[in-house]
């Protein structure tokens, strides 16, 4: 596929390596920010084929990782009403909320549907006008725009039977708690491609002099994400701490301006919790006053409940780039794709879930082992 | 979750008063929502997320960086460091 195959060619791939070690003389510690990166990294193995001295650490940016136990929670209270048909990507469908997933609510006999678009749900609320269509509205800026479409051809169409339950975050606020924690170990970030390809990246640039780290907003295959690390670690080496455009064929400095638009329509900044870190102040986005009767929330009255995140569980950690699954004392035993303790596991972007998916808890079993053998 | 996969606009058409286009993906095609991309032609290739093209691939700029890559080696040859100077590490 084109703009896709020439991305993974593995020549090129052995020469940006070869080049990283040319450019790097000491450690230094990068987070990729994106759930998609973190998957492509460890699908195809980058971080083992970087120089020692280059530690990649696994970043916030996998919205289904970071929505809520609570939110989940709202969200199948609200399946579980009879009049209602409850729509969402599919990657939520798995999440686990306090009891069980939106698998198990749909196998209960509630009409639980993946769609592809959020416009999808518009076309279930015309066909179907004596139910309650609810979308599960989550993702970063970049699902942001679409949306925010949704709601704003809702109301253009004069659709009243639909309405969304919305658990919208930011990156910029999540990277700069990670660079005011401190513990952080994060000295420069491949920056979020998409993300940037809506809003832009002038908003990272007092970040990268604030905290003089530089930030390489990356694309996601395999040779983006390699010239990314090697912009990066340039960077650290000369001593800057700028932005940097590694994924110039797909974004701008000023990102997507009509999705701006959009997005300040139809939502408002608001406080937002994330699963496993918590409430981070102004990070993510509210339905503005302007389209309440759009908010599932308020419709259905589900916005006290609350919930609780199983102890044992580190992904709060994880998602800052201060462990790695394989810290973990649960990873790969109680904790699996199929029974996830937290955040990091539930979703196939998040760093606990891509190590499993491609093998790497047998790392830690081979571990285990080698250190009884070496006791014996 | 962010993920946005490049194709190539095939065909315009409008739906429920929104401004859509057919998007062929390497042969496979489906509609996307275009009216984030007011400017996009027949034949442009863009990045869709869960059904929206949310920006053009820059197809200069997808050349000059693929060209870079592929030189990478030449130019490592005309930047080579002196040998042997400062800390070594094994790699």
């Amino acid at each position: 596929m084109k703009y896709v195959d020439e991305y993974r060619d593995h020549a090129v791939a052995q020469k940006l390596i070869a080049e990283i070690k040319r450019a790097v003389t000491r450690p230094w510690v990068l987070m990729e920010v994106c759930g998609g990166q973190t998957h492509s990294i460890v699908k195809y193995g980058l971080d083992y084929l970087l120089p020692k001295e280059v530690e990649l650490v696994h970043g916030p940016g996998c919205p289904v990782c970071v929505t809520p136990l609570e939110m989940i929670d709202r969200a199948h209270a609200i399946a579980r009403k009879p009049d209602v048909i409850f729509c969402s990507f599919g990657d939520m469908l798995r999440v686990p909320g306090s009891n069980g997933d939106l698998f198990q609510v749909k196998a209960e006999g509630c009409d639980v549907r993946i769609v592809y678009s959020p416009l999808d749900c518009l076309r279930i609320a015309t066909a179907n006008p004596d139910k309650k269509v609810v979308f599960f509205a989550i993702g970063f800026e970049t699902t942001a725009p679409a949306n925010a479409m949704a709601v704003w051809q809702a109301r253009a169409q004069n659709i009243r039977n639909f309405s969304v339950l919305v658990s919208h975050v930011m990156v910029p606020p999540s990277i700069t708690g990670i660079l005011q924690s401190p513990y952080n170990r994060v000295q420069g970030f491949l920056g979020p491609g998409h993300v940037c390809a809506i809003m832009g990246y002038r908003e990272y640039e007092p970040i990268a002099a604030r905290y003089k780290v530089p930030i390489v907003i990356t694309g996601f295959e395999p040779l983006d994400l390699l010239e990314g690390t090697l912009m990066t670690v340039r960077q650290l080496e000369q001593g800057r701490a700028e932005v940097e455009n590694q994924y110039a064929r797909a974004l701008t400095q000023d990102g997507n301006v009509e999705a701006q638009k959009m997005i300040a329509r139809v939502f408002t900044i608001a406080d937002r919790s994330w699963r496993g870190i918590g409430i981070i102040p102004k990070s993510g986005y509210k339905l503005s006053y302007e389209f309440r009767d759009y908010d599932a929330e308020r419709i259905f009255e589900v916005a006290n409940i609350q919930a609780k995140e199983p102890a044992i569980c580190i992904s709060g950690q994880v998602l800052k780039g201060l462990k790695k699954p394989l810290d973990c004392p649960a990873f790969g035993k109680e904790c699996t794709p199929q029974t996830p303790l937290g955040a990091t596991m539930v979703s196939a972007e998040g760093a606990c879930a891509a190590y499993y998916n491609y093998g790497r808890h047998m790392l830690a079993v081979d571990a285990l082992a080698g250190s009884l053998q070496a006791k014996a | 979750m962010c993920l946005a996969i490049p194709g190539k606009i095939v065909a315009f058409h409008e739906r429920d008063g929104i401004r859509m286009g057919k998007i062929d993906y390497g042969g496979i095609t489906r509609d996307a929502c275009l009216e984030y991309m007011p400017d996009a032609v027949m034949g442009d290739y863009v990045m869709v997320h869960v059904g929206f093209a949310i920006s053009k691939v820059d197809e200069q700029e997808a050349a000059r960086t693929y060209k870079y890559l592929a030189e990478l080696d030449q130019l490592a040859e005309i930047e080579m460091p002196e040998p042997n100077i400062g800390p070594k590490f094994d790699t």
